[in-house]
């Protein structure tokens, strides 16, 4: 059931986006890959969900290359939310939503199942009410829900979201990010994000891998991984791990050496 | 409105305007004079209007579905054989085998070598402008292809042998679906009914590209099969329809954005109807052209572009928003 990327290489133009990047993530966990602008993410992203070739190495499901896999069997056990999802036409959002459910097949939209599928997604991420409404007349943040119930729709057993709480107010991006924990906890999928927020990573992860210049530099549990000595490696930025009340804190000091 | 509905509806209006193209034109034929072969007006419906009026049902079909492919693919709601010079294209196509005398050697070579004009067409068009889904790439890339097809056209009216050759190719050029025999219907027919079917099973992809390549390939759709099958669909219909009717325009792009608001946008249930629809657009534009009283009929390729003209400029108003 693991996800495995083993030594990923990637090379854009002369620039190594990923350097022999090994990874084993587990189902029934939430990781979130953090890192700094060019870091590789959504590359790394990319390769997991086997829409990127990397120049070396590979990534696996189950012990199966995910590229030698046939297009949809991979895309029915493997979810994925870009990080700018474009929305072409004024659709409503119910059938944005149902195009999820295009690897189920031909004869899906009309049956139970599938029906029941939309209206879960919908439901879970609190769109239900705008099924009617045409994305165009959505705001950012009620068309950012939407597109993770598209995600949610074909029931993958993983779900791999590039930077999903874009757009989201705070209310929103906690429903988002407990639904997330939901689905890996409650349902033993496995959710995959990339974030920029680290305050939040540090809510929602069970495990974090922090990304600097293609490579891992850290990898473990939230307020491990995520330590004052590691971001300000990958960021260059002072923080403090604090204790609040509610679970652990991240307080940002400044500029490192500023 | 429910798509069923739609397409019933359309398919119906189809009906009721091939019956009416039957009976319309210079000589009115109302159906009683169908049962006597006796009657001297058999010969006008068999020989002149049934072919007629199956042209005009396969081409606008044709087009229709076209533009509604394109624009689905592309995610641009400019695209349109006729205006991105896939049409010009296969006539270029046509043109040559006019020019070169090839017609003479086989009814065949006109259709064949206007349909690998329009794949040529097709093909450049999406790769000249690449994965993205700028309608500006999009448009000049078909500006490029409009002025390289009317240059190789220009060119060889220009060294036309005979004045006589040059009023062929300039006749045919301006499409129209006056004088043609059963002989054209079975030289298209074959091809416009294939690529038809070929488009249709590119429905579910082009509604996955609703969310952008990226998406669509995270659905598991494979862009590259995708585009292919596109591809050969488009040329075999817009080559077939282009080599019996010359070159008839603007039917794929207005019949799409009519249509589209009708089946709540997505780009895979707009094929059909649109096809239905592109059959009502020519088979009523056709019959007005004939009962025009001109001198001369005119031509519905030139009746076409007086009624798409505006409607590009509106649609370009509209969409100046989104352009800039």
């Amino acid at each position: 059931m693991a996800l495995v990327a083993e030594g990923l290489g990637v090379t854009l133009g002369g620039r190594v986006v990923l350097s022999e990047l090994s990874a084993r993530l587990e189902p029934g966990a939430v990781t979130c890959i953090v890192g700094p602008n060019g870091a590789g993410k959504s590359t790394l992203m990319a390769c997991l969900a086997g829409l990127r070739r990397p120049d070396a190495g590979r990534a696996l499901l189950d012990e199966t290359p995910i590229l030698a896999m046939p297009a949809r069997a991979r895309a029915l056990r493997l979810g994925f939310l870009p990080q700018t999802p474009e929305v072409a036409w004024a659709v409503e959002a119910r059938t944005l939503v149902g195009l999820g459910r295009i690897p189920h097949g031909r004869g899906d939209a009309g049956s139970e199942a599938g029906r029941g599928a939309v209206a879960r997604a919908m439901a879970a991420t609190g769109v239900a009410d705008l099924a009617r409404r045409t994305v165009d007349t959505l705001s950012g943040g009620e068309r950012g829900r939407v597109l993770i119930a598209r995600a949610l729709a074909g029931e993958p057993e993983w779900l791999l979201a590039d930077e999903p709480l874009t757009g989201l107010d705070i209310g929103h991006q906690i429903d988002a990010c407990e639904l997330f924990g939901r689905l890996a906890r409650e349902a033993g999928k496995g959710v995959v994000l990339t974030l920029h927020d680290l305050a939040m990573a540090l809510r929602v992860a069970d495990r974090v891998l922090v990304l600097a210049e293609g490579r891992v530099i850290a990898d473990g549990p939230a307020t491990e991984a995520l330590s004052p000595a590691v971001i300000r490696q990958a960021y260059g930025v002072e923080t403090r791990l604090g204790a609040g009340a509610f679970g652990p804190t991240l307080e940002l000091v400044g500029r490192h050496g500023g | 409105m429910s798509r069923p509905v739609l397409i019933a509806g359309l398919g119906l209006l189809t009906l009721l305007l091939a019956g009416l193209s039957l009976m319309a034109g210079r000589v009115w034929v109302p159906f009683d004079a169908w049962a006597e072969m006796t009657d001297p007006r058999w010969a006008i419906i068999f020989e002149l209007r049934v072919p007629r009026t199956l042209l005009g049902v396969l081409v606008g079909a044709a087009l229709g579905a076209s533009g509604a492919a394109l624009q689905g693919y592309t995610r641009n709601p400019l695209a349109d054989p006729g205006v991105l010079g896939v049409s010009s294209m296969a006539a270029l196509g046509g043109v040559i085998s006019l020019y070169f005398g090839l017609v003479t050697d086989s009814p065949w070579v006109l259709p064949t070598l206007a349909i690998g004009g329009a794949g040529a067409g097709v093909l450049l068009l999406l790769l000249l402008a690449g994965s993205t889904s700028g309608i500006v790439t999009f448009v000049l890339a078909g500006v490029v292809l409009q002025t390289v097809a009317t240059a190789g056209t220009a060119l060889a009216l220009n060294l036309a042998p005979t004045p006589w050759a040059v009023n062929e190719i300039v006749n045919w050029l301006m499409g129209s679906l006056a004088d043609r025999s059963v002989e054209e219907v079975r030289l298209a027919a074959p091809f416009i009914l294939v690529g038809l079917a070929l488009l249709m099973t590119t429905a579910r992809g082009l509604d996955a590209l609703t969310l952008g390549e990226t998406g669509a390939a995270s659905l598991g759709v494979d862009l590259k099969a995708l585009r292919l099958v596109l591809v050969a669909a488009v040329a075999l219909m817009v080559g077939a329809s282009v080599a019996v009717t010359g070159v008839i325009g603007f039917v794929g792009l207005l019949v799409p954005h009519l249509v589209r608001p009708l089946v709540g946008g997505r780009p895979g249930a707009l094929l059909l109807p649109s096809a239905l629809a592109g059959a009502t657009l020519v088979l009523a534009a056709d019959i007005v052209v004939r009962l025009t009283p001109s001198a001369a009929e005119v031509k519905l390729g030139v009746a076409m572009a007086a009624l798409g003209g505006p409607f590009f400029l509106l649609l370009l108003a509209r969409l100046r928003r989104r352009i800039a």
